[in-house]
């Protein structure tokens, strides 16, 4: 059962990348890829990481998506089809950095390591840490204790990313 | 339970509730119509069948046996897809919710509920989310101006207050400390030992439950927040260009999420299925398999009804404030969303993790006390909210307008 599920969402998420980027629609793009987040949330269950499981569809899922679709309905309708690859040497480098990750990710898989310990002992100890401290404790505890000041920069440093995006769209409306 | 008995179980839950669900939709559409009349001193339907209760089997029977049109403009597979995505996470929602005390059967204690998820409410707000694709796809792949404006603003409004929806739900956090549902519920029980609040959460957070159900009833697009369908402007909107059972699949959508979101205030607030004043329906199973309390199938059929009684009352008030109070504006709806609830629950959730903290240092038991001091700290804050929202600081409202549109013309 569980192999079966592995299978489906592995599927599900590899096909739906490869049409997404495919697509010439960006509309259609845009709902592949919720897909593919629907698919690693799946993933993400099965490893019993229930928390990013939840929030990887609540944040990427339901609200970037939304985002994106929101902002192509809102400049070109979704019925644009330019292409955004220009010119001979774009395309050559997007290829060879494509043809790179797909042999070192071959040669990962063919020198016949198994990562299913791994995996394994992943879901083991992340099942402790939710015996111990609850499904969201898990993630709450590190996030704002051992890794609290790197929290708090990143908050600035989004915030000063606002901050500047608002101060250049006041320049230009003028 | 476990094994074959509980897949069983499982199956025969969800495809209960949905049953009941759709049911329910079904009462909804009636209610409404006849709630409309009455607000409007007038009948609503009382032709078909008694009291025109079969009104709503007719209205199937003609959105069945109607013409699907597709327009010419549609893009094809969104324009399928959208209807879908409106009714897909609305009756999904009702998944985590827990209908009654657990009911013992001969194959073990089985609880009221289709899954115990242990995300709990983080499992509504990611299926919640998905709602907006209905609305965005909906009304652009209509090709239609009226239904990409609809689109638009629905997911620019669906956005903006699942900020808020999912905000004011963290005091409930801090309370409880848990997001499981029926750990929510069975908090707001009496139970020995002291993890047990012993009120409804609609005392301790009562601004909370503002928050949510203003956020609530934004989420669902009903009046006064229904701007993606705002007849008056667009038509009817996001679904202008559907036709039969498109349409009336929009329709079970928006109403099954009304119930949904009418059955989470219950169990969030209301106190889920617990009976007030009465101590035997405190029933809960603890994590190690031991059940506090003396399950039976009379209680669990009188919690079930005390839980019906509640999210009945809160759909009727839904339709209640549907008819009465008149639409936004589309900018005051904006500013409603990002300028004002937004802030006031980031403070409200500030005031409400102080008061908790102040609370466990003085070492106040759980209980009457504590959900009293946290009450007035609530009455306090909703004299302050109240009493600036009502006065126009925050809400940009027709005054400003009426201002602007006298400065325009040079009378001030």
């Amino acid at each position: 059962m569980s192999d079966f599920l592995f299978y489906a969402f592995a599927t599900g998420s590899v096909l739906g990348a490869i049409m997404m980027v495919t697509r010439r629609n960006p509309v259609s793009a845009v709902i592949l890829l919720v897909g593919v987040f629907f698919s690693v949330s799946g993933m993400f269950l099965m490893l019993d990481a229930h928390y990013i499981a939840a929030i990887n569809v609540i944040l990427y899922g339901g609200a970037i998506m939304v985002l994106f679709l929101f902002v192509i309905m809102l400049l070109n309708q979704g019925h644009a089809t330019w292409n955004d690859m220009r010119g001979p040497a774009t395309t050559l480098l997007a290829g060879s950095a494509g043809v790179a990750f797909l042999a070192v990710l071959s040669h990962r898989i063919a020198d016949g390591t198994t990562y299913a310990p791994t995996v394994d002992q992943a879901g083991q100890a992340l099942r402790a840490q939710a015996q111990e401290m609850g499904i969201i404790g898990m993630v709450a505890r590190p996030l704002f204790t051992d890794y609290a000041i790197v929290l708090q920069v990143t908050g600035v440093l989004l915030l000063a990313a606002m901050v500047g995006t608002i101060v250049l769209a006041r320049k230009r409306g003028g | 339970m476990s094994g074959a008995p509980f897949v069983v179980a499982t199956a025969i839950k969800a495809i209960g509730a949905f049953t009941v669900l759709l049911l329910a939709v079904m009462l909804a559409t009636y209610a409404e119509r006849r709630i409309a009349g009455f607000i409007q001193d007038r009948s609503g339907p009382n032709r078909v069948g008694p009291i025109g209760l079969l009104q709503v089997i007719a209205d199937g029977l003609k959105n069945i046996l109607k013409e699907e049109t597709l327009p010419a403009q549609a893009i094809k597979p969104f324009f399928f897809l959208a209807p879908i995505l409106a009714i897909l996470p609305a009756t999904v929602l009702i998944a985590v919710v827990p209908f009654g005390a657990p009911v013992p059967t001969p194959w073990g204690l089985t609880e009221l509920i289709v899954a115990d998820a242990s995300i709990g409410f983080l499992y509504v707000l990611a299926i919640g989310s998905i709602g907006v694709y209905a609305v965005a796809l909906g009304g652009w792949a209509s090709g239609s101006k009226y239904s990409l404006l609809g689109g638009l603003r629905g997911s620019a409004q669906m956005i903006s207050y699942e900020v808020a929806l999912a905000l004011s739900l963290v005091p409930l956090i801090l309370l409880t400390g848990d997001v499981r549902v029926p750990e929510i519920v069975s908090m707001q029980q009496s139970f020995e030992g002291g993890a047990a609040y012993g009120t409804w959460f609609v005392l301790p957070l009562f601004v909370g439950l503002f928050f949510f159900f203003v956020a609530g009833l934004a989420e669902t697009n009903r009046l006064p927040f229904d701007m993606p369908e705002a007849e008056s402007e667009l038509i009817t909107g996001y679904h202008t260009e559907y036709s039969a059972m498109k349409f009336s699949m929009f329709m079970i959508g928006e109403f099954a999420h009304v119930i949904t979101v009418g059955a989470l205030v219950t169990v969030f607030f209301l106190g889920g299925w617990d009976i007030p004043f009465w101590t035997g329906d405190d029933i809960r199973v603890l994590d190690n398999g031991v059940v506090v309390g003396e399950p039976s199938i009379l209680i669990s059929l009188l919690t079930l009804a005390a839980f019906t009684v509640k999210t009945g009352l809160v759909v009727g008030v839904f339709m209640w404030i549907r008819w009465t109070l008149p639409r936004f504006r589309y900018d005051q709806l904006m500013d409603l969303g990002w300028k004002f609830l937004l802030e006031a629950v980031t403070v409200y959730i500030l005031v409400i993790a102080l008061a908790i903290l102040a609370l466990e240092g003085l070492g106040l038991p759980r209980g009457g006390w504590y959900a009293a001091a946290l009450f007035t700290i609530n009455l306090v804050v909703a004299g302050i909210l109240i009493g600036l929202a009502d006065r126009k600081a925050w809400i940009r409202g027709g005054n400003v307008s009426a201002r602007l549109t006298r400065a325009a013309e040079g009378g001030e």
